[in-house]
C-alpha cells in the first residue's frame, strides 16, 4: 500500500457503541489509494466508513479493513445557478452547509445529524424531516462514481441497476467516491417554524394527516414514558425555511450566515444507570411541558430545528458502558393499529428512553433497500444494558413484518437474519447484483455477516 | 455476528455433553443462536445433545475432540472455524475427579490437571488464536470457585481450575484490544451430573441459572462472572481467612 495511506488495527463501533470488533482502518485520501485498498483487504474484505453516525455495525468489519472516507473531503464543483454539487463522497453535510448557505443553497436532505458524509447518506439513503415532500437523499443524486469489486470505478446513474442497489446498499455493491447532488434554494439560514402539543397518539396522528401537507419539514418528537390517557403525547415542530421578508431588518443584512453554536462534550465516562426511568421520565415531562400549546412563525437557527443534539459533542457517551440502540421502523398507512399497539407496549414497558421521534413518509425510494415506505415511522433510542430488551424487540420486530413494514438497517444492531426477507422485497435482486458484481464478497461489515446480506 | 447485545448467532461448546454447557446452548438458541458446533469425546449422549438443539431449530454439528489429546486440537479445531466465523466459544470440559483416590494415585490425579488445565491451555490458545483473526468473539472459560483458594477437600480439581482461571484471565489481558473478549465463569456448587451423589454445597445452583448469567455476562462484556452472584462478597471474605482456621471450615 502507498506510504500515504494511514493504517491502523482498531476497536471499532457504530454510534450506538455496541458490538465492537477489531478491523484494518484504512484512510485513503485519494481515489487511487482507495482501488488499492480494495484491492489488498484480503479475505475478510472491506467496507467503506464515513462519520460512523449508524447506529450498529453497518460500518465496521471484524478481522478485515474499513475504509474510514473522510480522507475524501474535496468539494470538486459547485453551479450556484443551476444549485448543483460534485464533491467527495467523504464530504460532511455539515462542510456542504458551511460551503452552500452562503451561496443560497442547501443540502436537499438532512438527518437529525450535520455530521453523516455524503458517501453514508446514499449508502443508508437517508431520509429527512421533508420526506413527504422530497423523498430520500439519493432522489436528488444526478450520479455517483463506485468502486467496485474488481477495483474499477463505475459511474451510476438513477435508475440503473447499480444506481438502485448502491442508494441504501449500506456500503456493500462497493465505496462511492464521488457523487453529484442537487440542491434546494433558500433565501435565509433561518427557519420558520410551527409548535404544537399532541394530548395523546391519536390527536397527533390526526394532527399530522390533516395538515402535513402544507409544511415542508415536519416531526413530532413522542414523550414514550406517559402511560394512560396520555399514551402519546407529542410535540410537534413543523416548518421551511424562513424566507428573506420573514427576517427581521437587522438580521436581513446577513440573511444566509450559519452559525450552528456547539456546548461542551459529554464527559467520556458517565455514570452508568443514570438514566434510569425516574430520570428519563422528568425530563420528558419538562421538555412537554416548556413546549408551547401551540406557536407559529417562531424563527430558528437551522441546527437547533434540524440537529438539536448536534449541539453536544459525543452525546452517545450518556449511555454509558453498555451503549444503546435504537429501533426505527415504519409501517404503512392504514397499519395505524399497530403502531398504537407499539407505542402502548413501549410505554408500559417503560424504557427509559428520551424523546423519540414519529414522522410520516412519502412515496417509496427506488434504492433496493432504501427504508422508506409511505406510512408511519417510529424511532427511538434504549439503553442497551436493559434485561430483556432483545427479546422484547424481537417481539416488536413481528409486529412490525406482520403489518408489512421494515426496520431500518442504518439503526440496526440486533435484527435477525430471518426478519429480513419480509420487510425488504428486493433483497434477491440485491443479492443477485452482489453475486454479480462481487462473486468473492470483497464487501462485507458485520451487519452484511450477521444478517446474510 | 453477535447482536448489540452480546448474543452470539454461532456457538462452539468444547464438551458437548457438559450439562451447563447444554443449558447455555439451549437459551442462546432460544434468543437468537443458529448454528452450534459442539466438540466431545463421540458417544451416544454427544449425539443425543445435538438431536435435542436441532428440536430448538438449531443447526447442530458434532466434532470429535478430546481434551486429553492436546496434539490433535489443531486439526479438530481448525475444521470448525474453517467452516465460518464462531461468535462464541464455550470452554466446557471438565473432570472434577475423587480426591482420595487422586490423591493416591497420582496417575489419575494427573488426568484432572490434564484435562481441566493442560487440555484448556491448548484449546484455549487454538481457539483465541482463530478468534483474533476474525477480529471478534468471546471465549467464555468454565472456571470455578474451587480454583479460588484451594481446599484440603478437593485442592486436585480445585488448583487445576486455579491454573485454567489464571490462564484465561492473562489470555483475556493478551486479547484486549484485538476484538475478542474473554469471559471466566466462577461457578459455586451447581446440580448436575459431575456432582450427582456429592453433598450439596451451600449457594448451590442449577446449569440454567449458569446459563442466565453467562448470557448477562456477554451482554455487559464482564471479564469475570460468579454464579450464583453473591459468591464473589462470599469469597473475597474466605480469601482472607487465615490458614489455621481456613483448614477447618466446614466449605
Ligand atoms: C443523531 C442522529 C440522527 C440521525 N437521524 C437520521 C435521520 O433523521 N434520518 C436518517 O435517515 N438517518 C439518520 N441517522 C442515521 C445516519 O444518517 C446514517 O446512519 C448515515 O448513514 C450516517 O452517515 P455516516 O457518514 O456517518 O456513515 P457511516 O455510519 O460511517 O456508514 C453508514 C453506512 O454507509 C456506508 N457508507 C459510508 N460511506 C460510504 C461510501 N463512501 N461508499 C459506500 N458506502 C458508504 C457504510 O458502509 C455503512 O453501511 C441519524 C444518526 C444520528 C447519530
Ligand atoms: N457442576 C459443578 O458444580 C461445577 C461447578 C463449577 C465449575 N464447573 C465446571 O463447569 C464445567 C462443566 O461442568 P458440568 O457441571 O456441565 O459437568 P458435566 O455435565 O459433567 O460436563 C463435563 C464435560 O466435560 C467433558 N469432558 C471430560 N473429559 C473430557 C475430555 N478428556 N475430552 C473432552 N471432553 C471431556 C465431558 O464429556 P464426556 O461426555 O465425554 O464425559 C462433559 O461434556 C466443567 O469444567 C466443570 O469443572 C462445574
Amino acid at each position: 500500500m502507498p506510504a500515504e495511506t494511514t493504517t491502523s488495527v482498531t476497536s471499532v463501533t457504530g454510534w450506538g457503541r455496541t458490538a465492537p470488533t477489531t478491523s484494518l482502518l484504512v484512510r485513503p485520501r485519494t481515489y487511487e489509494e482507495a482501488a488499492t485498498a480494495v484491492r489488498e483487504c484480503g479475505e475478510r474484505g472491506g467496507i467503506a466508513r464515513g462519520l460512523g453516525r449508524a447506529y450498529g455495525d453497518a460500518a465496521q468489519n471484524a478481522g478485515g479493513a474499513v475504509l474510514d472516507m473522510t480522507g475524501l473531503d474535496r468539494i470538486r464543483g459547485i453551479d450556484a445557478v443551476a444549485g448543483v454539487v460534485v464533491c467527495d463522497a467523504g464530504v460532511s453535510l455539515h462542510r456542504l452547509m458551511e460551503v452552500l448557505l452562503p451561496l443560497g443553497w442547501f443540502v436537499p436532505v438532512t438527518p437529525g445529524t450535520r455530521y453523516v458524509t455524503v458517501g453514508g447518506a446514499i449508502g443508508a439513503d437517508i431520509h429527512g424531516k421533508n420526506h413527504h415532500v422530497s423523498g430520500s437523499f439519493s432522489r436528488h443524486v444526478q450520479s455517483m462514481d463506485v468502486l467496485i469489486a474488481d477495483g474499477t470505478v463505475q459511474t451510476a446513474l438513477p435508475g440503473s441497476d447499480l444506481f438502485d442497489a448502491t442508494a441504501g446498499g449500506m456500503g456493500l455493491t462497493g465505496v462511492i467516491l464521488s457523487a453529484t447532488v442537487e440542491l434546494h434554494p433558500v433565501e435565509t439560514s433561518l427557519m420558520s417554524v410551527d409548535t404544537e402539543r399532541a394530548t395523546d397518539l391519536d390527536d397527533l396522528m390526526s394532527r399530522l394527516t390533516a395538515t402535513d401537507d402544507r409544511y415542508r419539514y415536519s416531526v413530532a418528537w413522542i414523550d414514550l414514558l406517559a402511560r394512560g390517557a396520555a399514551t402519546g403525547r407529542a410535540v410537534l415542530t413543523r416548518g421551511d425555511h424562513a424566507p428573506l421578508d420573514a427576517l427581521p431588518v437587522r438580521a436581513r443584512r446577513e440573511p444566509l450566515a450559519f452559525r450552528p453554536g456547539r456546548l461542551p462534550a459529554a464527559p467520556a465516562f458517565f455514570p452508568e444507570g443514570l438514566l434510569g426511568r425516574t430520570s428519563v421520565s422528568l425530563f420528558n415531562e419538562l421538555w412537554y411541558r416548556r413546549a408551547p400549546k401551540s406557536r407559529t412563525g417562531e424563527l430558528q437557527k437551522m441546527s437547533t430545528f434540524f440537529h438539536p443534539l448536534d449541539g453536544v459533542p459525543h452525546w452517545n457517551r450518556v449511555y454509558g458502558r453498555g451503549g444503546f440502540v435504537q429501533y426505527q421502523f415504519v409501517v404503512g398507512y392504514g397499519q395505524e393499529e399497530t403502531l398504537r399497539r407499539i407505542v402502548s407496549r413501549i410505554s408500559r414497558r417503560g424504557c427509559p428512553s428520551f424523546l423519540a421521534v414519529l414522522k410520516r413518509f412519502g412515496e417509496g425510494d427506488p434504492g433496493w433497500l432504501s427504508f422508506p415506505m409511505p406510512g408511519w415511522t417510529l424511532a427511538l433510542d434504549i439503553p442497551a444494558n436493559l434485561t430483556g430488551l432483545g427479546a422484547f424487540l424481537d417481539e416488536l420486530d413481528e409486529e412490525v413484518t406482520g403489518a408489512g413494514g421494515r426496520v431500518y438497517l442504518a439503526k440496526d444492531s440486533r435484527l435477525r437474519p430471518e426478519s429480513l426477507a419480509g420487510m425488504y422485497p428486493k433483497l434477491p435482486a440485491f443479492r443477485a447484483l452482489r453475486a454479480e458484481l462481487d462473486p468473492t464478497s470483497v464487501f462485507t461489515s458485520d451487519l452484511s455477516r450477521r444478517l446474510s446480506l | 455476528m453477535k447482536d448489540a447485545f452480546g448474543t452470539p448467532q454461532s456457538l462452539l461448546v468444547l464438551g458437548g455433553t457438559s450439562e451447563i454447557a447444554l443449558a447455555t446452548a439451549r437459551r442462546l438458541v432460544a434468543r437468537r443462536t443458529r448454528t452450534v458446533w459442539l466438540a466431545g469425546r463421540p458417544s451416544p449422549a454427544l449425539e443425543e445433545a445435538a438431536v435435542q438443539l436441532r428440536s430448538l431449530g438449531a443447526d447442530v454439528h458434532t466434532v470429535a475432540f478430546d481434551a486429553l489429546d492436546s496434539a490433535s486440537h489443531e486439526v479438530a479445531l481448525g475444521k470448525v472455524f474453517a467452516e465460518g466465523d464462531i461468535d462464541m466459544v464455550l470452554l466446557a470440559f471438565g473432570i472434577l475427579g475423587d480426591q482420595s483416590r487422586d490423591e493416591s494415585e497420582p496417575l489419575s490425579a494427573v488426568r484432572v490437571a490434564q484435562t481441566n488445565y493442560t487440555g484448556a491451555v491448548s484449546a484455549g490458545l487454538i481457539c483465541a488464536k482463530a478468534l483474533q483473526g476474525q477480529g471478534h468473539g468471546s471465549l467464555v472459560v468454565l472456571s470455578s470457585v474451587a480454583g479460588e483458594r484451594a481446599r484440603r477437600a478437593n485442592f486436585i480439581y480445585g488448583s487445576s481450575k486455579a491454573g485454567l482461571d489464571a490462564f484465561a484471565q492473562g489470555l483475556g489481558d493478551a486479547l484486549h484490544g484485538t476484538g475478542v473478549h474473554v469471559m471466566v465463569v466462577r461457578p459455586g456448587f451447581v446440580r448436575s451430573k459431575m456432582t450427582a451423589g456429592l453433598e450439596e454445597a451451600p449457594m448451590a445452583t442449577t446449569p440454567e441459572a449458569v446459563a442466565a448469567a453467562i448470557e448477562t455476562g456477554l451482554r455487559r462484556r464482564s471479564e469475570t462472572v460468579w454464579v450464583p452472584g453473591a459468591l464473589r462478597v462470599v469469597m473475597s471474605a474466605l480469601r482472607h481467612v487465615p490458614r489455621p482456621l481456613f483448614r477447618r471450615l466446614p466449605v
